[in-house]
């Protein structure tokens, strides 16, 4: 096989494992203010539940995006520059949302201060619906097509890529990792919480087979190849599927199903890209896959460093979900370790007074 | 302004930020390692507390780290996009790795350290902190790779039918001098910036239990600070001097691969033989070769940091307008708008971020050796002078290493890809040519302000947080680990940590 080729799918497999494990992640994060119930408290418990259901593997899951975007570098660079310089502002975006979410996640729990935590919440749930939206707004755009010049510039501007058909795109991918996010809350949860998010899920299923399936029909419809029809239809298998599984408390299997949707959505956005990596609108120019890749050395030496690297980190990421496989509620919530204001002020009072007292020595 | 002037600023603030915090966590990683380490062997408390606070400290730190290193993988695509279609066959690659081999683990296992600690084994526990500490150096390898290779392009050639440049060795790229002279230079630094944090705020405790006198507070003085009072000085010594043997090396080989930026460093205009060492020259803000005036140097120092000998032919150092001169002949005077251009880097810059980085240090080492002497054979210090030096020491390194890439990244200029004298004339870019076009100058304005702004508010954060962390010193410790608990219930026992 043409390695070119064979790099167009890696580059499918990597967004595949972004979407499908930060998926996830970003629904988690914008299920925060909608899911948790009760008085103040307890909704400041379960969003803790919530947000420690991802704690120690979304930002393994992040980096998913960093190997895509490097390996789009090594593999096509034309096409890496031309849809990161052709994209600015939606990826400008984006980034702003991963900063303020990547930091959100580990200061929030600093400072003991349900202000501070809140304000933090605030910054999780802004680093996960922009994302969420726009990943997809990307994405339908490249299966649509964009507007390029001979030179494989973007020329279409900021506004040509908020077109109907991208937001119906920005909107299925919001729905499919609202779905995601809150299976993977049933699966990860107990008692009250698993409950109601199997409740969620199941209302976000039914959102998802209407949007996802009016987008993927008209994305068969009007931009792709014959044989992606198969895509669509696993897709929607899938996401039935979801829906009497989840009915039935068979949440593992259902989270494997909503994965395998967003597996089938990178098939169809792929398999309608192909054989470009930017199509042109409306038959104008486009960018191929023999356009935008790298010499054939380049490509094999990131083939054996892909092949060589690839299933190790498979492997560990997985042993990750399996040492921390167990379900969580707010009962299994230590107490808050973060400082307290007062403690801080008391080690800022006195530049003699330590903030360490004797009975800390016993 | 143009975006060309818009994506330099942006690149320029983004990457500075970036590299502030990424020292520290390359140094400080493996000292919390060596830390826990010293728990799991010796078994003794004062070490997991010294894990648990350096711990805290060092996550404060990754955190923002990382978050600013996503906005260098793209901004390469987004603002220098011609850069990208120029080079990415070739500088693609080390950045893929970096994901691939080292930055995969960095994430996974740092997960897995900072919720493990009842979850996992001491020694798989151990293993993880070993493993995160071990990648970010790697991260560093293959980063350093990727810059070595704009600052003197080996393993490469130019393919004139698609115009770009064309990866022909990766074996070359990885095995670069530059390269093998940076990394080093690099991994000191950062294991200087490193120990001088470890050292700083251990010092500072240390005086200031001492100073209150009761008993028991000097007592946890003794026993906990002082030990990392010395594991921080020694580390600053060790890695101190790694700095100065490799930045010579590195120096003598820039003479011959950049001399361009070495002679702007020294403001050598003409070339000489028995070049003196500039410790105070003056000229206006943008100075020319002209209206420099040299006030103080040292005679004969620079040639021999440069070639290694102090006087005769082999001493002669090249100034900047025989650099001009030998550079106009190979690839011509004017750019392709037929202005004419220079091939001198910004001499105030390159002059004072030279200077910068070394002097710097000097308070690192002041504070190494003041430190090791205060604490010799078990004794304490409630030294207030010994007490302020560690703080004003700690940013100290931090700044030198900021200067060091404003050196290294301005005296490049005006090339992004700089030619390599021996190599092929083709690879190589002038960072004019390497900006995105179809970027329009407002959007790189709005995403350069923006930048600034998140990146001063988060700043601000992350500088309170550590200052908190840092006053509130040690925690107190229980060990968490499966072995210290077997046979408890494991299911109705909440978390060791959570968010």
């Amino acid at each position: 096989m043409d390695l070119s080729i064979l790099w167009f799918v890696l580059i499918a497999v990597l967004w595949t494992g972004y979407l499908v494990l930060e998926g996830f992640d970003f629904g988690v994060g914008m299920l925060l203010s909608l899911f948790p119930r009760g008085t103040k408290e307890e909704k400041h418990a379960e969003r803790r539940v919530l947000i420690n259901t991802i704690g120690p593997v979304w930002d393994g899951n992040e980096v998913w995006l960093l190997t895509a975007g490097g390996a789009t570098f090594a593999a096509f660079p034309e096409w890496y520059a031309t849809l990161f310089s052709g994209f600015y502002l939606p990826l400008l975006l984006i980034l702003l949302a991963l900063i303020v979410r990547v930091v959100a996640f580990e200061y929030r729990g600093k400072i003991a201060s349900a202000v501070w935590a809140r304000r933090f919440d605030v910054l999780i749930q802004v680093g996960s619906w922009v994302p969420a939206v726009l990943w997809g707004v990307a994405f339908a755009n490249l299966v649509r097509g964009v507007l390029l010049d001979a030179d494989h510039q973007y020329v279409g501007g900021f506004w040509a890529l908020l077109n109907p058909f991208a937001l119906l795109g920005g909107l299925t991918t919001l729905v499919l990792f609202l779905l995601h996010g809150s299976l993977y809350v049933a699966l990860k949860t107990d008692g009250e919480l698993r409950a109601r998010a199997r409740t969620f899920a199941a209302r976000f299923a039914v959102a998802a087979v209407v949007v996802a399936g009016a987008w993927a029909v008209w994305a068969q419809v009007a931009f792709s190849v014959a044989w992606t029809w198969a895509a669509v239809a696993v897709a929607a298998l899938s996401l039935v599927g979801v829906v009497v599984l989840n009915a039935r408390g068979r949440e593992g299997w259902a989270f494997g199903l909503s994965a395998l949707a967003i597996v089938s959505a990178v098939v169809l956005i792929f398999g309608s890209m192909y054989p470009d990596v930017m199509p042109g609108l409306d038959g104008g120019p486009s960018l191929s896959i023999a356009d935008a890749s790298s010499t054939d050395y380049t490509l094999t030496v990131m083939t054996w460093v892909a092949v060589i690297l690839t299933p190790v980190v498979i492997a560990y990421q997985t042993w990750t979900y399996w040492v921390f496989r167990r379900r969580l509620t707010t009962a299994d919530m230590p107490a808050p370790a973060g400082l307290t204001w007062k403690k801080v002020r008391d080690a800022l009072g006195g530049s003699d007074t330590p903030a360490v007292k004797p009975s800390d020595l016993a | 302004m143009e975006t060309l002037d818009l994506a330099r600023w942006q690149f320029a603030i983004t990457t500075v930020y970036h590299f502030i915090l990424v020292p520290l966590t390359i140094g400080l990683a493996p000292l919390v390692a060596g830390m826990q380490t010293a728990w799991v062997v010796t078994k003794n408390e004062r070490w997991l507390r010294l894990t648990k606070f350096f711990g805290k400290l060092l996550l404060i730190n990754f955190a923002l780290g990382v978050a600013t290193g996503i906005v260098q993988e793209f901004q390469f695509g987004m603002a220098w996009s011609e850069y990208s279609r120029f080079v990415g066959d070739v500088f693609g690659a080390p950045l893929a790795m970096e994901a691939l081999a080292a930055f995969f683990v960095e994430s996974t296992f740092l997960g897995l350290w900072i919720f493990g600690w009842d979850r996992l084994s001491k020694k798989v526990h151990l293993a993880c902190i070993w493993l995160l500490a071990i990648a970010t150096n790697l991260s560093a390898f293959f980063i350093l790779a990727a810059n070595s290779w704009m600052q003197h392009p080996v393993g490469t050639v130019y393919n004139e039918a698609t115009g770009r440049a064309e990866m022909e060795s990766i074996g070359a790229i990885l095995s670069n001098s530059t390269l093998l002279a940076a990394f080093p230079h690099t991994i000191s630094a950062a294991f200087l910036v490193a120990g001088t944090f470890v050292c700083g705020i251990a010092t500072w405790w240390m005086v200031r239990l001492v100073r209150s006198k009761k008993p028991e507070l000097v007592a946890l003085a003794r026993d906990t600070y002082r030990p990392a009072v010395v594991l921080g000085a020694i580390v600053m010594l060790v890695a101190g001097v790694g700095v100065g043997l490799s930045g010579d090396a590195q120096g003598k080989l820039m003479y011959q691969q950049q001399p361009g930026k070495m002679s702007a460093a020294e403001g050598l205009c003409e070339t000489e033989e028995a070049a003196a060492f500039s410790i105070l020259t003056v000229g206006p803000w943008d100075p020319t070769c002209d209206d420099l005036t040299r006030v103080i140097s040292v005679p004969g120092l620079a040639s021999f940091l440069g070639t290694g000998h102090f006087s005769g032919p082999e001493s002669a150092l090249p100034g900047v307008n025989d650099v001009q001169r030998d550079m106009e002949a190979r690839f011509g005077s004017v750019d392709a708008a037929g202005n004419p251009i220079s091939y001198t880097p910004p001499l105030g810059i390159t002059y004072w971020a030279f200077r910068l980085m070394i002097g710097l240090a000097v308070f690192s080492a002041a504070l190494a050796l003041w430190a090791l002497w205060a604490t010799r054979k078990g004794r304490l210090s409630d030294n207030r002078w010994l007490s302020r030096l560690a703080i004003v020491a700690i940013p100290m390194p931090f700044l030198a290493c900021s200067f060091g890439w404003i050196f290294t990244e301005v005296g490049r200029q005006p090339w992004v890809v700089a030619p390599n004298p021996t190599g092929i004339d083709q690879v190589r870019l002038l960072t004019e040519q390497g900006v995105s076009t179809a970027v329009p100058a407002g959007v790189v304005l709005t995403s350069m302000v923006v930048f600034t702004l998140l990146y001063a508010a988060l700043g601000v954060v992350w500088y309170r947080l550590i200052h908190r962390y840092a006053i509130e010193g040690v925690p107190e410790v229980h060990d968490e680990s499966p072995e210290a608990r077997a046979g408890d219930d494991d299911a109705n026992r909440p978390l060791s940590f959570a968010y």
